[in-house]
């Protein structure tokens, strides 16, 4: 280690930042207030020695409550380090979801170009170039929201804020998604107190968000409803609400769902985890959707949840700040 | 003809490595989730298995213990075919009785035809 490796590592500040964490929580800074603690305590239980000879109890005192204090601060170190191995960990199950996340579309996009170009006869060219178009949008999705999950952990998410209209991009967003509701026969209601005011938000970041929700809704319907046929009378549906309340607008969508299991609840705004449940009836996504639909809300000031029950559906909803900070 | 079944959610490569595998002059024969591909294992008796492993309904290193314990289709060579490279996932199906473990993102369907041919050849 040379001389300017080691200044570089007692420059605790920058270590500290390197693993972008507060100052309380840096193993680094942590350890150096131990040290001037300990050195703090000697000095103090010295002089105190020195002073209240004749009174040992004060002594006694003195030092349990400097002894407490070395205690609290071992703890904190303790959770810091904790936190610090967990920020590993989901960094290695970070490669390891992305790798075969962007492995499936490559392959397909891999076999396919090899099946055209290997010169020999094969079905209809326009099917395969339909396979090269979705697949090279399932990458481009994929590494657009990781770029977005990164910035939304450094909190460097970019806001392009203007008055929006909830109610207009609703619809809109609903009317992109019949075709795909009407596949799986599933109607979208959506319902809209009159007179809203706008919201001053980023129109494409909240448009994301609520895409996030319906796409959950609509792709995490019961299998036994999975089959119905386009015009039959069961149709499923997902509801979706605007309204207000003093200070928000309210936003909520219900689905009548698999759900989300109990144990699983308390997981699902984080990244990359997939619901045991669902991965029985769709095993491609990434588990990267409601972590982004929260970091987005939570930008724009305002709040998520949802409640669920297995077998039943579940209901998400966000609240905006009518105005925005 | 030899036949092959293919149990693979990800209907694109259902039908590239499918049209491969006519072209080498095998019968494909595709499953597209677990339970189906359990059940033509057994219907169809297929010559070899390419098995991915995550898979709906039935994840894929259950497909195996299943196929590995009836005695009828026990016998059939399976080549587990999927994007996961975790060392767990290799060792168990290894000890489940797979032939052979194959990251499909590593292989040209050319070499993944010459590795059909060899499992077959065996």
């Amino acid at each position: 280690m040379t001389f300017k490796e080691i200044l570089a590592q007692l420059n605790i500040f920058a270590q500290c930042k390197k693993y972008h964490i507060p100052l309380w929580q840096c193993p680094q800074f942590l350890f150096m207030l131990m040290g001037l603690v300990i050195i703090a305590t000697v000095i103090t239980t010295y002089l105190i020695t020195a002073l209240y000879i004749t009174n040992p109890q004060i002594v006694i005192l003195i030092i349990f409550g400097l002894t407490t204090i070395l205690f609290v601060i071992t703890f904190i170190i303790n959770r810091s380090f904790e936190r610090l191995a967990e920020a590993n960990r989901m960094k290695s199950e970070f490669v390891s979801v992305v790798s075969h996340q962007l492995r499936a579309p490559l392959t397909n996009l891999k076999w396919t170009i090899e099946l055209l170009s290997s010169g020999k006869k094969v079905g209809k060219q326009s099917e395969y170039l339909k396979i090269i178009k979705e697949n090279n949008k399932r990458m481009e999705e994929l590494i657009n929201d990781l770029l977005l999950v990164s910035r939304i952990e450094q909190g460097t998410i970019l806001l392009n804020k203007e008055k929006v209209n909830m109610k207009d991009l609703i619809e809109k967003l609903i009317l992109r998604f019949k075709t795909f509701a009407d596949v799986l026969n599933i109607k979208i209601t959506f319902e809209a107190r009159e007179n809203l005011p706008m919201v001053f938000v980023d129109p494409k970041q909240i448009e994301l968000a609520i895409e996030n929700l319906l796409d959950n809704a609509v792709r995490y319907i019961k299998p036994s409803k999975r089959n119905l046929r386009p015009g039959d009378k069961r149709k499923e549906k997902v509801e979706i609400k605007l309204s207000k309340t003093d200070k928000n607008i309210y936003f909520e969508i219900k689905d009548f769902g698999v759900g989300i299991p109990e144990q699983d609840q308390k997981y699902i705004f984080q990244r990359f985890f997939r619901s045991k449940n669902i991965m029985k009836y769709q095993t491609q996504g990434t588990g990267l959707g409601l972590y982004i639909a929260k970091g987005i809300i939570e930008k724009l000031g305002g709040k998520i949840g949802f409640k669920s029950e297995e077998e039943k559906g579940s209901t998400f909803w966000f609240t905006i700040p009518l105005i925005s900070r | 003809m030899k036949s092959i079944l293919f149990i693979e959610d990800e209907s694109a490569l259902q039908k590239t490595f499918g049209e491969k595998l006519s072209q080498e002059g095998y019968e494909h024969i595709s499953a597209l989730d677990g339970e189906i591909g359990l059940e033509l294992a057994k219907t169809k008796k297929p010559d070899l298995i390419l098995l991915d492993l995550i898979l709906p309904k039935i994840h894929g290193l259950e497909v195996l213990k299943k196929i590995k314990e009836d005695e009828e289709i026990k016998n059939i060579p399976v080549i587990v075919l999927t994007n996961l490279e975790g060392i767990e996932e290799i060792e168990k199906a290894m000890e489940l009785g797979a032939t052979t473990y194959l990251v499909k993102a590593n292989y040209s369907l050319e070499e993944l035809a010459e590795k059909v041919k060899k499992a077959l050849s065996e």
